[in-house]
Parts: structure tokens; sequence; C-alpha cells
């Protein structure tokens, strides 16, 4: 994992992708639709944070069909969410530090 | 090296989207106001002028002019619920915008469809009461599953529309209770509370 000196993990760097990790922390499963309208962008640009997520093993997929349309769904793994709380408390540290 | 102005950024955009995807807050206390005001207005024209008090579950002393208004208490209740249903809508559809937040986001509709199971049941079980004469408990079985749909929804928005969905049960099995007063507990139940609620929830999140 690639965390920098002052314990801001990489992968959060982007509003985005924090943005996502905030919906995942408080809801179970979200559908991608679901995560589109919250996070309000457009298709390609979604998917693409989500892949990067995905690759750092801090969220999960489950692929599932609702008729013939492909239903695609996201959770937060353990340790996305270990991941994530680590990167708020670092947050909370670095704004009173320099308080 | 993100600034400091930086950091409280990404710390108020991970509890607003964490806020945005748990929760509706685009009620309007308004609604809750305008709600209750429909509420004592109906109240009121019912008994005044439709001499709507049933005294007993069946048919009491006042069946025959009941009987009579009967259709006219009906259109009523339906035009204060379509009333207060627009009033709320379209005021949360104002809040909804000032925050930047659409209104029928998945949210909304989870909470919709949380409610609309003790809504739907209670509305089909008091058209079963009209269908038999037991007027008398139509007012506090209309509070009960008011309340149970309140109490369903809260999870999805304001911590204190549960308290309220609580509160309306109470009453609607009071109610029960005393036949007697069901135009009263209704008009609290559904005008006082409303107004009481309304005016707390504009105070404490919309100032």
């Amino acid at each position: 994992m690639k965390i920098s000196i002052d314990g801001l993990h990489k992968a959060f760097e982007s509003r985005i992708r924090l943005g996502i990790m905030s919906a995942l922390a408080v809801n179970d499963v979200l559908e991608f639709n679901v995560l589109k309208e919250f996070l309000d962008l457009t298709d390609g640009n979604l998917a693409s944070h989500l892949k990067g997520l995905e690759r750092e093993n801090f969220i999960g997929v489950k692929k599932s069909f609702i008729g013939k349309k492909p239903n695609t769904k996201y959770f937060m793994t353990k340790s996305g969410l270990k991941a994530f709380e680590e990167h708020i408390k670092a947050l909370e540290k670095l704004i009173k530090a320099q308080k | 090296m993100k600034a400091e102005q930086d950091y409280i950024r990404d710390i108020a955009e991970i509890r607003t989207m964490m806020e945005r995807s748990s929760k509706f807050l685009s009620l309007s206390g308004w609604a809750g106001i305008m709600a209750g005001i429909y509420a004592l207005a109906g109240a009121f024209i019912a008994y005044k002028f439709f001499g709507l008090n049933p005294s007993e579950i069946g048919s009491g002393d006042n069946a025959g002019i009941l009987r009579e208004n009967l259709w006219k208490v009906m259109i009523l209740g339906i035009i204060i619920i379509i009333l207060a249903i627009a009033s709320a809508v379209y005021l949360s559809y104002q809040r909804a915008k000032t925050r930047g937040e659409k209104l029928w986001n998945p949210i909304a509709r989870q909470m919709l469809v949380h409610m609309l199971v003790p809504l739907v049941t209670g509305g089909l079980l008091i058209l079963i009461l009209l269908s038999k004469g037991w007027i008398g408990l139509i007012a506090p079985f209309s509070l009960i599953f008011y309340g149970l749909a309140l109490y369903n929804g809260s999870k999805f928005t304001y911590e204190e529309v549960k308290i309220v969905g609580l509160i309306e049960i109470a009453l609607g099995l009071v109610s029960t209770y005393f036949i007697g007063y069901g135009l009263i507990f209704w008009a609290v139940g559904f005008g006082v509370i409303h107004i009481v609620y309304g005016i707390l929830m504009h105070y404490r999140y919309e100032r």
C-alpha cells in the first residue's frame, strides 16, 4: 500500500474516490447507478475510479443480471474500511496539528 | 503537500457524502406546519358543518346525520391528504434545490417504500372499517398506521421523525380506548403534533 509521509493514502487523494468510500461506508452495498446518482458523474469517470479502488482491494464487486441487464453492486472490503478510517484519522490529525 | 483548507474540505466532503447517501434531509419543517394547519381546519369543518363526532364504534346517536354526510367527510379527508402531500413535495423540492440535491434520490425512494407498506395497510383497513360502518375506529387506526409509517421511514431521515411516529402510535392506542374522542385525538395527532414538529425542525435545521 502506498502511504505518504503524512499518513494519507494516495488512493484517496481524489475527492471522487473519497466520495465513493464515504457512500460505501454507510451502505452495505450500492449499485453502480445509485453511486452515479450520488456522485453526479459520467459512467466512464465513475468506472475508472471504481477500478482504481478495486485494484487497491478497498472495494469488492458483485456482478449479476436482472433479466438481460447487467447489475453491478459495490461494497467496501475490510481492508478498505480500515484504510478509510485511518485516512480520516490522519486528516483530523493534520487539521489539529496546523491549528 | 495539501493545505489545511484542503484537509478541512476533504472531511466536509466525507460527511456530506455519508449523509447524502444514507439520509433524506430535504424534508422541510414548513411541510409539517402546513399539514398540521390543513388537518386542524379539516377537523373543524368535519365537526362544525358535517356533525362528525362518532361516539361509538358502530352507529351511535348521530349515525343518521353522519351517514348523510359521510361522503362529504371522505372528500374532505382526501382533499386534506392531497393538500398536505402537495405542500410537502413542493417545500421539500425547494429545500433540496437550495441544498444542491435532487429530491427524488435513491434514499427518498427507499424511505417512501418503507412508509408505503404501513400506509397502504392502514388505508385498506380504513376502507374495510368504512364498509362495515365501524366509523369510530377510523380516527384511532389512521393515527396508529401513520405512526407506524413514520417510525419505519425514520431510519432514512431525521431522528426526530421516529419520536413523532411513536407519539402518533400512542395517541392512536389511547384513542382506541376512548372512542368518543376520536376527532379530538385525530386533531391533536395530525394537527397539533405536525405543527409542533414543523416549528421545532424549522428552528433546529433551517435557520
